[in-house]
């Protein structure tokens, strides 16, 4: 698949059913004339953007409303704005509990998950003949795998372990589950690295591990990047495993507390969607500042899994 | 002179981990999922029996909530792929452009993506809202009281509202996919199409479809999957109620293999769940390989 992102360069040529004004002067401000073909891209831009626009500029200004103010105004904005929903949430410590409980989950994820792919990524790339393409094929298979399949045996397995209620566990399972996209993606990425470099430095006497660490590595790290924006998105806002490995409300993660909130609050919005800001801030920083890794990211992980 | 090279114990050790958890807790549970799905198990008791096929003869003959679930996961997956698909094409081309406004467009398309599912089951369960949600309201102001709906209350359609909130969450994410792909079509093409008298319509029938056909395969090929393993959405907005009215086959295993504590009847669920998503998965392959004339 070709790279993707949001940004374009600048001499990208549209070629799409939507390019009129072809022979127009370069580098000259074109006044716009009104152009009866232009009008159903922009009713469908125009639309589409209110539509994903308006219920998040929606939550937000309901986060800072009282449930008197959302039911008499629900898209107005807040005309009192309160952090009481906030501070509701944050007192019994059980939103902080779980926003520490994710960021411990989701950094050891990915930490480990990539160190792990990426081992056995190397590997699997240096390793020629059919034993490599064997390894490949044999760790592809786990995208073959849906979570559904083996959801009900992992759960029995991590209850013998121990490993039920245990941040842990919730761990371990991360990096089993998104194990076969990274590495599906880091030994296509190894294979393209020029033997000659590895050869070279073998002759003057590199270990293996060297070959890793100090060049298969830092060559790679824009699908490094890339996979571990994707395993952060997934992992962060992972609802799934969660729900079937803790029960106790202290290792609640983020999405599963919000999910016992809904319980608790019902229609309780104001409350509930000041969770939901809290519980998106760093997807929305993270996705502000890093737009286009973010962008390139996910979708080739997403596309690949 | 080729020498045979000599694995290094380095390159052995690194496979180590990754392999012992991929086996442990990937491929040996899929095993497992077998075995159960031929049990009475119920997930708790120290025993169980075996029961043979029965599991999946009750599936298959006797059990309409199962039924449900699958017509369910099919319509679903559907509406999602042929909306999703069309619509992240539209989006696509109508943002091709470089300017200052499609780039901001195009983030802002993005952006539920990097949600999770249970935020964006929280928003559309405040815009489904029968009493006072913005759905409802929205009619009521323009005019069209009548319209208004208990939305995800009702049971015959809730599946096929749940299906717009899918197509909202990751359309952006398609678009993006789209947007490279149209990228890679030569703008030559459309200048000689354009001198022969080419209108936009024919330029898009005979260059850019066809052309954009690899990244549709992409589009098409992950959609179909992704809306199969909606649970995270699904279950955060309706827990497949009312009446088990919404529940996907992914809902309904985890409903009866946690909530209900039929661990071996879940596992033969998600057997056939397996099937399914393999029969339709080579099913797609072919209609590719028929339709591009080769097999890749």
């Amino acid at each position: 698949m070709p790279a993707t992102s949001v940004r374009t360069s600048q001499g990208d040529t549209p070629p799409g059913g939507a390019a009129p004004e072809q022979s127009a002067p370069p580098r000259r401000r074109r006044r716009r004339r009104f152009n009866a073909a232009e009008l159903p891209r922009g009713a469908l831009l125009g639309i589409y953007a209110l539509l994903i626009a308006v219920p998040l500029v929606v939550v937000a200004f309901t986060a800072f409303k009282t449930s008197q103010q959302m039911y008499a105004d629900p898209f107005g904005l807040p005309p009192s704005p309160s952090l009481d929903n906030f501070a509701e949430l944050l007192a019994g410590g059980r939103l902080g509990t779980s926003f520490v409980n994710s960021v411990i989950v989701t950094s050891i994820s990915v930490t480990a998950t990539l160190l792990i792919s990426s081992w056995a990524s190397f590997s699997i790339a240096r390793i020629e003949g059919r034993l490599g393409t064997f390894l490949y094929l044999f760790f592809s298979l786990g995208l073959a795998v849906p979570a559904q399949v083996a959801m009900i045996p992992q759960y029995v397995i991590f209850r013998q372990l121990g490993l039920t209620n245990n941040l842990l566990g919730l761990v371990l399972i991360n990096i089993a589950v998104t194990l076969s996209v990274a590495i599906f993606i880091l030994t296509g990425f190894f294979r393209t690295l020029p033997k000659e470099l590895f050869e070279a430095a073998e002759i003057d006497g590199a270990s293996s591990w060297q070959l890793y660490w100090r060049i298969a590595l830092p060559l790679s790290t824009p699908s490094l990047a890339a996979v571990a924006i994707f395993l952060f998105v997934m992992h962060w806002n992972d609802l799934l495993y969660p729900l079937l490995f803790t029960t106790d409300p202290a290792l609640a993660t983020l999405p599963k507390a919000l999910l016992d909130f809904k319980g608790e609050y019902t229609t309780n919005y104001p409350v509930l969607f000041a969770g939901v800001l809290i519980a998106s801030i760093p997807m929305i920083l993270a996705y502000v500042l890093l737009q286009r890794w973010f962008v390139a990211g996910i979708t080739a992980g997403a596309v690949r899994g | 002179m080729r020498l045979r090279r000599r694995l290094d114990p380095t390159v052995i050790a690194f496979l180590i981990p990754a392999a012992v958890i991929y086996l442990w807790f990937v491929l040996w549970p899929v095993v497992q999922a077998f075995q159960y799905s031929l049990t009475d198990w119920d997930g708790l008791s120290a025993t169980f029996d075996w029961v043979g096929t029965a599991n999946y003869q009750n599936l298959l003959t006797n059990d309409s909530v199962f039924a449900k679930a699958v017509g369910n996961s099919l319509a679903f997956m559907l509406v999602v792929v042929i909306g999703q698909t069309i619509l992240s094409l539209a989006l696509a081309i109508a943002l091709l452009r470089s300017s200052r406004i499609s780039i901001f467009l195009r983030a802002l398309f993005f952006f539920p993506t990097v949600l999770s599912s249970v935020s964006v089951a929280f928003i559309w369960s405040f815009i489904y809202d029968p009493t006072f949600g913005l759905a409802n309201r929205l009619l009521a102001a323009v005019g069209l009281g009548s319209w208004q709906q208990p939305w995800l209350g009702d049971q015959d359609m809730a599946i096929y509202y749940l299906a717009i909130v899918q197509i909202w969450f990751h359309a952006g994410q398609m678009m993006v996919v789209y947007i490279a792909g149209l990228q890679q079509i030569p703008q030559d093409l459309y200048d000689a199409a354009g001198l022969d008298g080419a209108g936009r319509w024919q330029k898009f029938r005979f260059i850019t479809f066809p052309l954009v056909q690899p990244a549709t395969v992409i589009v098409v090929a992950y959609t179909t999957i992704q809306s199969f393993k909606a649970f995270d959405l699904i279950w955060a907005s309706t827990q497949g109620g009312p009446n088990n009215a919404t529940h996907i086959l992914a809902t309904l295993i985890y409903n009866s293999a946690f909530r209900n504590f039929e661990m071996g009847y879940a596992a033969a669920q998600s057997v056939i769940f397996m099937i399914l998503i393999a029969a339709i998965t080579l099913l797609q392959r072919k209609a590719v390989s028929l339709v591009s004339g080769r097999v890749d």
